[in-house]
């Protein structure tokens, strides 16, 4: 464990705050650049005077400071960067100061980024709130607000952003005569400027509401919510509870609409054709919100079809820009550790022992030699520093390639048995279930905050001795490991104490030793399997914590969950190693490559994120699903990734390119479990709606024709063939299904608590 | 539909008068109308937001019903006190209240006596979270176990027995199939997959070993001669969700046991097949259309066989065919489509035999019993007008000169199964004054005897309103009440228009009040039962049972319940036979078949299933008389 220590990862300190990310993907903090929080050790070393950015920086963190009643941390950060003491009483935390400030309330483009300058460090008092407050000062600074990093000052100069208005009665005549004029292009072109109306439809809603004209608002949103795509209904719902400026401060879905940009990929001659007819029409309502809210990323070639768009549409900021999916992503395996020559010999003692036969040698070998090889996709071994194997995981592997041996080779004749772990009396608690790697135990998350582990094996869960006497034991005999056992303590199951709140994620570590889980009440729990006690508490989250992951090789583990940024953790680092900030919306569920290089997070906002975990760069967004995700899987080789979303459908990703190559659609609710074969053959799916499903995934993959034309513009045609895929349906009688895990034999383990 | 919702998502805001009545429960009077719309819309977006981020808390909770903990962790979320109090997993117990022109749902906070509370015994502790680990599947295949559901839910064994032409014609399926899309059951799915020619689902007919020995089991339990032992296999097939796939070979047992039983004369057996019958009937997760050709003949056969019996003079026979006669009219009722006038020809083939002259006094018998049972209308438009001519040739036998004992033992029973069903018809139809000479020009020869049974039947009912209405007085508490329309057993002055009546459905309610009225009335129940059932032996049964066996709570019990089924049953049917079926031996058969068991613990829930019965599950009971 110890190896890492001092890796190329550098402790950095990461400041505390919920964050709101700007438009692209580059979401990382890098902690450097931010500065320290709570602990404010750091040292601030930026001169008072420094950038608009820097300073709007400072005072957000000093808002955010005061907020949490860190008053001393204020004070010092205060007298660090030479603020006044009343500097920070800016006009921002006062609910009706929109934005007023330094400038003149009705200067039309005075605003620049000096006057935000001045607005920010010039202490004025609060102006009376302004009925109509400065234009051009946002305007010119919605790139630069964002990477403010904290919501509060942001709403304000977000808010303002609207104030630039025309005629209420006009605008649905404006998205009227839009709307005819798309309906009347060519159909090539239809499809991909119909994606203008959601983004335009909103932004045009919000600065009616901001602008105070709630009866027109109402109307407009009455008259056109229903053209709007109907993945976008959730969204809609909470625009049309939002009819007053006051609700708007606050509310973090329209401040992802502000804060991001919608991302929009039309063709270059779409494009042309709806600038011509804008400008034409001298529509210039329209053009500045396209202007300034949307982001169209322009390409060349042909017009994508309906389908094309809606399958990669649906999320809360638009699609991924193109060159958010273009670094390089090394999802090759690492090279398996050296440990053929012991493996074989031990393996052949081992099998001495047992006075059996010497079995299949060759084969093994073919196996290891395969390992050695590099998989050019891979990462470097030492890219991000792993922990060093011990002896009992070097015999945990052993351990698993003689049941690899034995694993059934699956296929679409050959289906794999499921078992399935019922939890009865659960009254509807259970809320997370993980199985460890070798399927001996299982844990369960409970709404009671309790966290059980049960032993699935005949051996039972035994509690090593208190220290009194483990002091008495003599260390020198060869059992010291039995001896060390509480025998008085062996039970089916142990209840583990410690949350505060339900229980939404579990993981087991992969030596078994440890088990992690995460809870509403903000924290990730790490606890010992040997003693049964909770070791570290990690508090970095102030919010619930949705799910909690283990690295595949141990060490680092991942954290996602309400404030929208997934924190990579060490178990030996009380603080977080890298925090990955980006999402718009709670991140749902977490998930390590393969090989422990990226890290891949799904979230509330509709998109899946792959961080690259050395340098904390987001390096991949994925698109398509409409509702939240719920789930995630990497395929055994570390190729091709599945999630899976409230809204039933599986979607199937090319990590190393970044697209979608596959839609499984079949089940009717949210799907909370997903897992690949051993061998990546069979994808396997639970759901709410009480199925296991089964697809054939090397089909999924093989059916998708990659040519570089769709290679180079993620312009995929999904094959429609979800039904040809799927292998199976079994239903249980009343059992959601929360957790599927393939045994090293490739036998299927589901998990749910029975609901009568 | 999602576009239709929408507009209205966006209006929906609280009432103002929900503010006035809020301000004034916390001592704020005369809200400005103006400050009330303000408030309510505040109020309404917050409120909308908190339930969104509950939503939240629920969908990671793995539920798909929102809790009062969700909303206490929004609430929390936005670091607002959470609302205390409302730890209720199921309901939210809200009450409703009206009045001076005002709507309030409120909380209802009883006071509760300490030492109640501390002087009830403890309630049982919950059972802790346990593991249970069974198949889902076995390589890709589905086990019958009863942890699974049953393969083939009955919607689906329906569809697949009423629309046979769309699963036949393959390219009609494709087209459908693809259009349905999503929601394709798991079983059409996996026949999609086979490719473009896909025929009918066959269905698989192997049985594995487990099921070939339960089939062997169950059948043996069934016909065979240890009672308990058949008691439990007909509960098994009444419940078991597993038997779809033996239902083929249920089928042709039955009929083939029919077949030879009914050469033998082996009228033991015939009855143990027809409870099998029954107990298929009543498995919820069977159906049994495609089965019918099978089961129907078998089923006639019992009702209008010649002979069931070795000595048909002392053999109750007649049970039997009263029995089968219920099955019929049940599996009419079930099974009769447009497509299939399984009623119709039913009732065809029972009225050729009885119209034939030279038809046996046995076979008569069943005609009759299998069509008086198909309900009231069948009644009166078949078996009314003939009264005169079965009148005249019962006669025959009686007056005439001593043919056979047999014969004279049919006519007798047809003679009183005629009176029996006839009688309530007419209470109902004809109008008052009951005179003998009117009855004796309309039907003969059975005539007066039809008439002075008509006159114990409109007492009884009259009797029966009263009852009713005494006992709904006794209750002194009315809270869960059930109403159930009577269909013509007027009031107790004889009205025939159709009345609502209180009945209270808590049983527990009588047997916690032991000191109510309702405690003299078990005197009464016992006439009510005397007073229906047309003086057959089964009264003598009832009568002990209430008076003798069990405690007189459940009497009163029984005595409570007396008109609730005699009111879903139309009146059509007497009594008797829903007491009967409290055989001891058969507690734990057809629970459903409104068995009251032995033992005086009642519960409310049996109380429902016995109030649901319906008039056809009493055959469970009068195939016990023969024994």
């Amino acid at each position: 464990m110890a190896a890492v220590q001092d890796g190329q990862l550098n402790m950095e300190v990461e400041k505390d705050i919920k964050t709101e990310i700007t438009n692209d993907g580059s979401g990382n903090i890098n902690a450097n650049s931010s500065s320290p929080g709570s602990t404010s050790s750091g040292g601030k070393s930026k001169s008072p005077a420094g950038s608009g950015e820097d300073q709007q920086t400072l005072l957000a963190v000093l808002q955010f400071l005061k907020r949490n009643k860190l008053t001393e941390s204020v004070d010092i950060l205060r007298r660090e960067a030479g603020l006044s003491a009343d500097a920070d009483d800016s006009p921002v935390s006062d609910s009706a100061g929109a934005g007023s400030g330094g400038v003149p309330n009705v200067s039309a483009d005075g605003g620049d980024a000096n006057s935000l300058l001045s607005r920010v460090s010039i202490a004025t008092p609060v102006a009376p709130p302004a009925t109509a407050p400065p234009k051009g000062l946002v305007r010119s600074h919605s790139k630069v607000m964002p990477s403010g990093g904290e919501d509060q000052p942001d709403v304000n100069v977000v808010l303002s952003a609207y104030s630039q208005q025309g005629d209420p009665v006009l605008y649905p005549l404006y998205y009227n005569g839009l709307k005819k004029f798309i309906e009347s292009v060519l159909d090539c072109h239809r499809a991909e400027l119909s994606q203008v109306f959601y983004p335009l439809f909103v932004h045009m809603y919000l600065e009616l509401v901001y602008n105070n004209h709630e009866n027109e608002a109402k109307q407009f949103f009455e008259k056109f919510s229903g053209d709007q795509e109907c993945y976008y209904e959730e969204d809609l719902r909470i625009l049309s509870s939002m009819s007053k400026k006051e609700h708007m401060k606050g509310n973090e879905t329209m401040l992802d609409f502000r804060t991001s940009k919608f991302v929009l990929r039309i063709s270059r001659d779409s494009y042309q054709l709806l600038k011509r007819h804008l400008q034409e029409r001298q529509n210039n309502q329209i053009w500045n919100i396209i202007q300034e809210h949307l982001y169209i990323d322009i390409f060349d070639g042909m017009p994508r079809s309906k389908s094309q768009i809606d399958a990669m549409s649906g999320s809360l900021a638009g699609e991924g820009k193109r060159d958010a999916n273009k670094a390089k992503v090394f999802y090759g395996l690492l090279k398996e550790p050296e440990i053929e020559v012991p493996l074989d010999d031990e393996d052949e003692e081992a099998e001495n022992e047992e006075g059996k036969p010497k079995k299949k040698k060759p084969k093994k070998d073919s196996m290891g030699s395969k390992s050695k090889k590099q998989d050019p996709n891979a990462p470097q071994q030492t890219r991000i520093p792993l922990p060093e194997l011990k002896d009992s995981d070097k015999l945990d592997k052993i351990m698993n390639m003689k049941e690899a041996t034995k694993k059934i080779r699956l296929s679409p004749d050959n289906l794999p048995s499921i078992c399935f772990y019922s939890f009865l009396n659960a009254y509807q608690g259970l809320t997370a279930v993980d199985f460890t790697d070798d399927s001996s135990l299982i844990a369960g998350g409970f709404a009671d905050s309790t966290v059980r582990v049960w032993s699935v094996t005949p051996k039972k869960l035994r509690r090593v001795k208190s220290a009194a006497d483990l002091s008495n034991i003599d260390k020198e005999s060869d059992d010291v490991l039995e001896r060390i056992m509480d025998e008085k303590t062996a039970s089916e199951s142990k209840i583990l104490y410690g949350h505060s709140g339900p229980v939404y994620g579990i993981s087991f570590s992969p030596d078994r030793n440890y088990l992690l889980s995460s809870s509403e009440d903000g924290t990730v729990r790490l606890w010992s399997l040997q003693t049964f006690t909770c070791l570290v508490g990690y508090k970095g989250h102030n919010y619930p914590v949705w799910d909690t992951q283990f690295s595949p090789y141990g060490y680092y583990f991942i954290s996602g969950g309400h404030d929208r940024v997934a924190r990579l953790w060490a178990t030996d680092h009380y603080q977080p190693l890298r925090m990955f900030a980006g999402h718009l919306a709670d991140i749902t569920c977490t998930l390590f490559h393969p090989n422990s290089n990226y890290v891949a997070t799904g979230s509330a906002d509709r998109t899946i994120r792959l961080w690259d975990v050395l340098t904390g760069n987001c390096v991949r967004i994925l698109t398509g699903h409409k509702g939240p995700i719920h789930s995630l899987a990497f395929s055994p080789n570390g190729k091709f990734m599945a999630s899976g979303a409230t809204d039933g459908r599986v979607l199937l990703w090319d990590v190393g390119h970044g697209l979608m190559v596959g839609e499984l659609k079949g089940h009717s609710d949210t799907i909370y479990a997903l897992k690949f074969s051993r061998d990546g053959e069979i994808l396997a799916s639970g759901s709410m709606d009480n199925t296991v499903k089964l697809w054939d995934t090397l089909k999924a993959f093989d059916d998708v024709e990659l040519d570089d034309f769709t290679a180079a513009t993620g312009h995929i045609h999904l094959p429609e063939n979800s039904q040809e895929l799927l292998l199976g349906t079994y239903m249980t009688k009343s059992t959601p299904v929360i957790h599927l895990h393939f045994t090293r034999r490739n036998l299927l383990l589901a998990a749910g608590a029975y609901n009568p | 539909m999602a576009e239709e919702r929408r507009p209205k998502q966006c209006t929906v805001v609280l009432p103002t008068e929900s503010m006035k009545a809020m301000a004034e429960s916390i001592g704020v009077g005369q809200l400005q109308e103006e400050s009330c719309a303000a408030l309510s819309e505040e109020v309404s977006y917050r409120i909308k937001e908190i339930a969104q981020d509950a939503l939240k808390f629920m969908h990671h909770g793995k539920r798909c019903k929102l809790t009062t903990s969700d909303i206490d962790y929004a609430l929390k979320l936005k670091n607002v006190e959470p609302l205390y109090g409302f730890q209720s997993q199921e309901f939210i117990p809200f009450r409703f209240a009206s009045g001076g022109g005002r709507e309030l749902h409120f909380y209802e906070e009883k006071e509760v006596d300490l030492s109640d509370i501390i002087n009830t015994p403890l309630p049982r502790v919950p059972l802790d979270v346990s593991l249970k680990a069974h198949w889902l599947s076995i390589e890709g295949v589905q086990p019958a176990i009863p942890e699974n559901p049953p393969p083939a839910p009955k919607e689906q064994q329906k569809t697949e027995s009423t629309e046979p032409l769309k699963a036949v014609k393959p390219g009609q399926e494709e087209e459908g199939s693809t259009q349905k899309g999503q929601g394709a059951t798991s079983a059409e799915a996996k026949g999609k997959k086979d490719g473009l020619m896909r025929m009918k689902p066959r269905s698989t007919h192997e049985l594995s070993v487990e099921q070939q020995l339960y089939y062997k089991e169950i059948t043996e339990a069934c016909v065979g001669s240890c009672e308990a032992k058949r008691a439990e296999a007909l509960q098994s097939i009444a419940t078991d969700p597993g038997l779809y796939q033996m239902l083929p070979r249920f089928s042709t047992f039955i009929s083939e046991g029919v077949r030879v039983n009914v050469v033998q004369n082996n009228l033991a057996l015939l009855i143990y097949l027809m409870r099998m019958v029954k107990a298929l009937m009543d498995n919820p997760t069977l159906y049994l259309e495609k089965y019918l050709h099978e089961l129907i003949p078998a089923v006639v056969t019992c009702i209008v066989s010649k002979q069931l019996c070795l000595r048909p003079d002392v053999d109750n026979h007649w049970a039997l065919r009263d029995f089968a006669a219920r099955l019929m009219a049940q599996s009419c009722k079930t099974f009769s489509t447009t497509t299939n006038n399984i009623q119709s020809r039913i009732t065809k083939t029972f009225t050729k035999s009885w119209l034939d002259d030279k038809t046996q006094w046995t076979t008569r018998y069943g005609c009759i019993a299998g069509l008086s049972e198909l309900g009231p209308d069948v009644i009166k438009t078949l078996i009314l007008p003939r009264l005169t001519v079965e009148g005249a040739r019962i006669k025959a036998v009686s007056d005439g000169p001593v043919v056979s004992n047999i014969d004279k033992i049919g006519a007798d029973h047809v003679q009183n199964l005629l009176l029996k069903h006839c009688a309530s018809v007419i209470a109902k139809a004809c109008p008052l004054p009951d005179n003998v000479e009117q009855y004796r020009a309309d039907y003969g020869y059975l005539g007066p005897m039809l008439c002075s049974h008509v006159v114990k039947a409109r007492a009884q009912a009259a009797l029966q309103a009263q009852q009713v209405n005494r006992t709904t007085l006794t209750i002194t508490q009315p809270r869960p009440t059930l109403t159930v329309s009577q269909s013509g057993i007027g009031g107790s002055g004889g009205s025939r228009t159709p009345s609502i009546i209180k009945v209270p459905s808590s049983l527990t309610l009588m047997s916690t009040r032991p000191g109510t009225p309702t405690q003299p009335s078990p005197p009464a129940t016992k006439y009510i039962v005397m007073a229906t059932s047309s003086g057959s032996s089964s009264t003598q049964q009832v009568i002990t049972r209430t008076s003798s066996s069990v405690t007189s709570t459940v009497a009163s019990a029984t005595s409570t319940l007396q008109p609730l089924v005699k009111l879903e049953s139309g009146g059509s049917r007497p009594l008797q036979k829903y007491i009967v079926v409290s055989l001891p031996s058969s507690s734990s058969l057809e629970s459903k078949s409104g068995v009251l068991p032995p033992s005086s613990s009642t519960s409310p829930i049996l109380l429902e299933a016995r109030i649901k019965v319906d008039c056809s599950d009493s055959p469970g009971a009068s195939t016990q008389s023969p024994h």
